[in-house]
């Protein structure tokens, strides 16, 4: 071959690995971002990457690899897809190639069954390419139908460094976790200046759409990470919990020991039911040392979700925080929970339930907020998780919050009890009130006080929990502190169960 | 000025500062009962209460003011 030829290769090449021109690469620097070939470095293992379409849209000068990078490397020894935009070429919007090679790694990572992993930086469409790349066959609606199709059968993970605007935003809402960079990443359907036009709403960015706003008040964020490098390590890490299909399940590593200053959970739990306590601590007690990946940290912080090792195999916790709003349950709360449990469940993640719940949120504003049906979804995903399922009462759980902790009803592989444990429909104080009100009303001064504490004490009787392993209702009392151990037994136990929750096309799911 | 809002909807058992109290972010200022739980609102920013909006049984619904605070 002629030198010529092999000289025009290798400049093309240069040229488009460099992506935009050099004022985009210092706007990146300014904005404290990576150019997006270093973010694959960060993510990949070593120099492992096989890229296709690297030569889309080359005829057109600045628009290199046409703002898209789509490649195959590998994650902690295993195979996965990613695409990643590329800021520097016209913010990272959209093209016709763009859609196109989009589709074609989603097409590869389902040919492969392996994890896809969304790297997204993109001012959205250009305007100006629209009838190539927006309403047809393969425009970019079939980015979302593929997956949603995907869901459930790979892993999906988005890390978001910079805008996913208006359709584009839909990228992170259909994969399974998203992870954003503090003050960069943001989701919004119509930008501010929109927003001023079109309904003369004045906000900022931050406010409408920003990570942190994702993170703790819509939900649409699972992890916020204070910069680029956290944010891939954390995808890296995400994805040590999974295996690389549903077929499939998270590979186990090495047993350690609870970290050894969580303390003791028989000192953490209070005999008082009322009285609020970490239930992280209690979590700490229990796991292996450093393992807690938390969910939605910052959304709904009334329930902890996460993943974590125990005797180093993977399990996913969710856990009724008493610190945070008594732990009572809200419309938020359920659905925080549900996308967990669903989660887990789909890449067969066992699941733990610790239950301290009051039950769901009462009252005209949680009501009108629908909470009926937003607990239905929890109780739903809870009741379809065909996965190793422990339910652990830790201390009371009343009414549906027993419910949707899957309480006996809904075949956990066992329900067990601490000794602290109290299962009512409601607690002693509720209970005696609505029982014996009209009676309580009659009744004044020292007699009154003296009938409702002899009716609690009664109910208490009534409800003990000695009682209740008596009549079956829970298949075991453990000691706070043979907890571990024994759930380390169980879930060894269950490893292998094998269940079909129903047949049918697919449930009418409570939305 | 900044306000502490209630968490969630309830009955205040207990208010725990006083005009003119120097406040921590933080620091819990108001114990709700809510759903026969103890629920402490806490300060989210530092500051001076300068004015106590609630009483011991009163109700409030979330997003109430109970505490305002000047800088």
């Amino acid at each position: 071959m002629h030198d010529s030829r092999i000289r025009h290769y290798e400049e093309e090449v240069e040229r488009i690995r460099k992506g935009g021109a050099p004022k985009y690469h210092e706007k990146l620097k300014a904005q404290n971002k990576l150019f997006v070939r270093r973010r694959l470095e960060l993510l990949f293992d070593g120099v492992f990457q096989l890229e296709d379409g690297f030569f889309a849209n080359a005829a057109e000068e600045n628009l290199p690899a046409d703002g898209v990078v789509t490649a195959i490397g590998k994650v902690n020894g295993q195979t996965v897809c990613v695409m990643a935009n590329d800021s520097t070429v016209k913010a990272g919007s959209w093209g016709a190639r763009t859609v196109e090679k989009i589709i074609r790694i989603q097409e590869t990572a389902e040919k492969l069954k392996v994890p896809l992993i969304y790297l997204v930086d993109s001012a959205g469409a250009r305007i100006t390419d629209q009838i190539e790349m927006f309403p047809g066959r393969r425009g970019a609606g079939r980015i979302f139908y593929n997956q949603v199709k995907l869901s459930g059968v790979i892993p999906q993970v988005c890390v978001l460094f910079g805008p996913s605007a208006a359709g584009g935003a839909y990228i992170p809402a259909f994969c399974d976790t998203v992870i954003m960079v503090d003050k960069n990443a943001s989701m919004y359907l119509g930008s501010p200046r929109m927003a001023e036009m079109v309904i003369g709403e004045k906000v900022s960015l931050e406010e409408m759409g920003g990570a942190r706003m994702h993170c703790s008040i819509s939900g649409c964020g699972d992890v916020l990470a204070s910069d680029e490098e956290e944010a891939i390590a954390s995808a890296r890490r995400y994805l040590s919990y999974f295996p690389a299909r549903y077929t499939e399940k998270p590979a186990p590593c090495e047993s350690r020991q609870p970290v050894a200053d969580a303390g003791k959970i028989s000192d953490i739990v209070p005999d008082n039911q009322n009285a609020p306590f970490d239930m992280m601590q209690f979590i700490e007690a229990l796991i292996d040392e450093g393992s807690f990946y938390e969910m939605k940290k910052g959304f709904a912080k009334e329930l902890i979700t996460g993943f974590a090792r125990l005797d180093g195999k993977v399990i996913g916790i969710v856990a009724n925080q008493s610190k945070v709003k008594g732990g009572v349950l809200f419309v938020d709360t359920a659905d925080k929970a549900a996308r967990f449990i669903t989660l887990c469940d789909a890449f067969n993640i066992p699941l733990l339930f610790l239950a301290d719940v009051p039950g769901f949120m009462i009252g005209t504003q949680t009501e009108r907020a629908g909470m009926i049906r937003h607990g239905a979804k929890m109780i739903a995903a809870m009741s379809e998780a065909t996965v190793p399922k422990i339910s652990v009462v830790v201390r009371k759980a009343y009414g549906a919050g027993l419910y949707a902790m899957a309480g006996p009803a809904f075949e956990p592989d066992c329900c067990l009890a601490l000794p602290t444990a109290q299962i009512a429909v409601m607690g002693p104080e509720a209970a005696v009130n609505a029982v014996y009100g009209n009676k309580i009303a009659q009744l004044e001064g020292a007699e009154r006080v003296k009938f409702i504490q002899e009716k609690r004490e009664e109910y208490k009787k009534d409800i003990d929990i000695y009682r209740l392993a008596s009549e079956l209702v829970v298949d075991g009392i453990v000691a706070p502190d043979d907890l571990r151990e024994e759930l380390i037994n169980r879930f060894e136990a269950y490893a292998d169960k094998d269940v079909t929750f129903s047949r049918r096309k697919h449930p009418v799911y409570p939305v | 000025m900044k306000s502490i809002q209630a968490t969630m909807a309830g009955t205040v058992l207990q208010v725990m500062v006083s005009e003119g109290d120097r406040v921590e972010s933080g620091q819990d200022v108001v114990l709700l009962e809510s759903m026969k739980m103890e629920v402490p609102v806490q300060a989210e920013e530092g500051g001076t209460v300068s004015a106590v909006k609630v009483e011991v049984g009163s109700f409030v619904s979330d997003g109430d003011i109970l505490i305002e605070l000047d800088d």
